[in-house]
């Protein structure tokens, strides 16, 4: 609806060309770089073309906060500040984001969980806001290495929600994930989610695209709610609630409107498989055995495949990219050959276990671990040790020293 | 594919979001009718179709073609406009095509007017006053068409159709994607080009059925 001319092939202020985001992230030459997965963080935002970024960079999880910061002061971003703790910029984004901007933030552990009363309030106001979440303990006594409970709590919020591997899927994802987010008939908030520590902290060969190069500005005309405007809804829920004030029918209003939020992230998919080939990876799927996992864990579940490959073992891997939407089609046919499968988790639940559990027929082939929680860590020798012990084969006790 | 078909109400106490029940949105150059994608073009012969067949087929612009806030949007309202005055003029005696806004999606209390307007949190209020068995969004955000859509096919047996100018809508029995000027003006000739071709609802002492 809105006159919109193309802005793409013109230049920002930073001299950024605005380029075809397929174009951008397919065929654009890469430079491969050693960075912290922070500092990627900090590249992808530097060709996001974000408006709006709010922080509370008290986490020692993720420098992204304070990196974003140089970033604005380099004029890459269109505005930035501090909140006053978690809860207030989680709602700050909210304002910015109704106005019409693009807006990127960064949470983890205790930050997530004290914004959490947001993020339904984003989904539920058709919010495009990306929030980054470096997943680290939210318990006491806390913990800012990996565990990725929080995740758990994000999956019924009615964001989207990704899961990355490595930081060349967190660069990546950063730049798609607003491609995917402000499609209007998705327009949805995406917590795009990362195992803290391993990579935030550590550094990898990441393949960038031309810093000369960044996303087309967001188009707030084609959201699928008015921009602020304190009349209508979402704007007016908020101080006075409809739904609160009439009759069988404004429930009616109210139930849809939650169901509309899921039939969104339903949306999603169509654009979510086109700019990440699909909603999960596959290697080697014909096995009887299979590691299913997201994050890290997919990574220690690779090294895991490979020590059991020198026994003669053969096993398959899934990589479970998106949890919102959950992949429910692809998983049951990745799955469908294998007689055991197991779920390596960095978290004391095994949430994601408990999902693939009620995903797939046959269930009990789902054997729920291994899982480590707290910020431990997870060698791939215990994969091999459950998978190995699972089969009833000799495995060798990695517990304790012993005498 | 999935099995579900997005039919005329009342559906359910509590009807799901189409989405959810496995129906996709077209992609460009496609509608769909009933949750099958089909080319666009007939979208258009069955969207002419069904407000021939109507006994009260009515237009519901909503405030993006309402008001003239660019001038693809006063142009769009001319073309909504047409369409409203080719439908009346191709409609038979019996039969009372309408033009009911959407001003706006403020909540109304104690209740909306059912004979001025329109509201997408009440909208079974105005299908059920004017006994509107076949109706057509256009201009209206995309969330609250939704919304109305969904809440018309729960709770009334209105036949839906939305022109959207942006994805389309799966909780219409029909729907359009994209829409410009030209595919309104597109419709109303197909208005034109069915006229007397389809049977007008029978005519009885109690009105028409």
């Amino acid at each position: 609806m809105a006159e919109t001319t193309s802005v793409i092939g013109t230049q920002n202020k930073k001299g950024q060309t605005y380029t075809d985001p397929m174009y951008l992230m397919n065929e654009a030459q890469r430079t491969p770089c050693f960075y912290t997965g922070s500092e990627v963080i900090k590249e992808a935002l530097r060709r996001a073309s974000c408006d709006v970024m709010i922080a509370y960079p008290i986490t020692p999880q993720s420098e992204a906060a304070a990196l974003i910061g140089e970033l604005f002061a380099e004029g890459y971003i269109g505005d930035y500040f501090r909140g006053e703790s978690e809860f207030a910029v989680m709602s700050q984004c909210a304002g910015a984001a109704f106005g019409g901007a693009r807006v990127f933030t960064t949470t983890a552990g205790p930050g997530t969980m004290r914004a959490m009363e947001n993020f339904p309030m984003w989904a539920g106001a058709r919010l495009p806001i990306q929030m980054i979440v470096t997943c680290r303990g939210i318990n006491s006594p806390l913990s800012i290495q990996p565990d990725t409970l929080e995740i758990a709590y994000l999956l019924n919020t009615g964001m989207l929600v990704w899961h990355a591997e490595t930081a060349q899927d967190f660069f990546d994802w950063i730049l798609k994930g607003y491609m995917v987010s402000e499609e209007p008939d998705v327009h949805l908030p995406l917590a795009l989610c990362c195992d803290g520590f391993f990579v935030t902290h550590t550094k990898d060969v990441v393949n960038l695209t031309p810093a000369d190069m960044c996303l087309p500005p967001y188009d707030p005309y084609r959201s699928p709610v008015p921009c602020m405007d304190m009349e209508c809804p979402p704007v007016r829920m908020m101080r006075d609630p409809f739904v609160m004030k009439s009759n069988y029918i404004s429930y009616a209003t109210h139930a849809s409107w939650q169901q509309e939020i899921w039939a969104a992230i339903e949306r999603s998919r169509k654009h979510t498989i086109k700019w990440l080939n699909g909603l999960i990876d596959t290697e080697n799927i014909d096995s009887d055995i299979l590691i299913v996992a997201s994050g890290t864990a997919v990574s220690q579940g690779r090294e895991a495949i490979r020590l059991l490959e020198d026994e003669g073992i053969r096993c398959g891997l899934v990589k479970i990219k998106v949890l919102r939407p959950w992949p429910e089609d692809e998983i049951r046919e990745a799955t469908k050959h294998a007689k055991h499968i197991f779920v390596p988790e960095f978290n004391v639940t095994g949430w994601l276990a408990k999902e693939i559990r009620a995903t797939l027929p046959n269930p009990h082939r789902v054997h729920a671990g291994p899982r480590v929680c707290g910020g431990m860590t997870m060698p791939p020798e215990i994969i091999v040790q459950e998978i190995k012990t699972a089969l009833g084969m000799k495995a060798e006790s990695l517990a304790g020293r012993g005498s | 594919m999935s099995q579900y078909r997005v039919l005329p109400g009342p559906e359910h106490f509590l009807p799901p979001a189409a989405a959810s029940m496995g129906i996709r949105l077209p992609n460009p150059g496609e509608a769909h009718i009933n949750g099958v994608i089909v080319p666009e073009e007939k979208g258009y012969e069955e969207a002419a179709r069904q407000f021939l067949m109507a006994k009260v087929p009515t237009i519901f612009p909503g405030p993006l073609v309402l008001w003239a806030w660019n001038e693809k949007a006063a142009k769009k309202a001319k073309a909504v406009r047409h369409l409203y005055e080719t439908l009346k003029e191709s409609v038979h005696p019996s039969q009372q095509a309408m033009l009911i806004p959407m001003p706006d999606y403020r909540p109304k209390y104690p209740k909306i007017d059912p004979e001025v307007e329109i509201n997408p949190n009440h909208p079974n209020l105005t299908i059920w006053h004017n006994k509107i068995d076949v109706c057509m969004f256009v201009g209206v955000h995309c969330h609250q068409a939704n919304l109305s859509l969904k809440i018309i096919r729960g709770g009334t047996s209105c036949y839906t159709i939305a022109m959207c100018a942006q994805a389309g809508h799966e909780d219409a029995m029909l729907s359009f994607r994209d829409a410009t000027y030209d595919k309104i003006m597109l419709l109303a000739d197909w208005v034109r080009k069915l006229k007397g071709s389809v049977p007008p609802p029978k005519i009885t002492a109690k009105g028409a059925v």
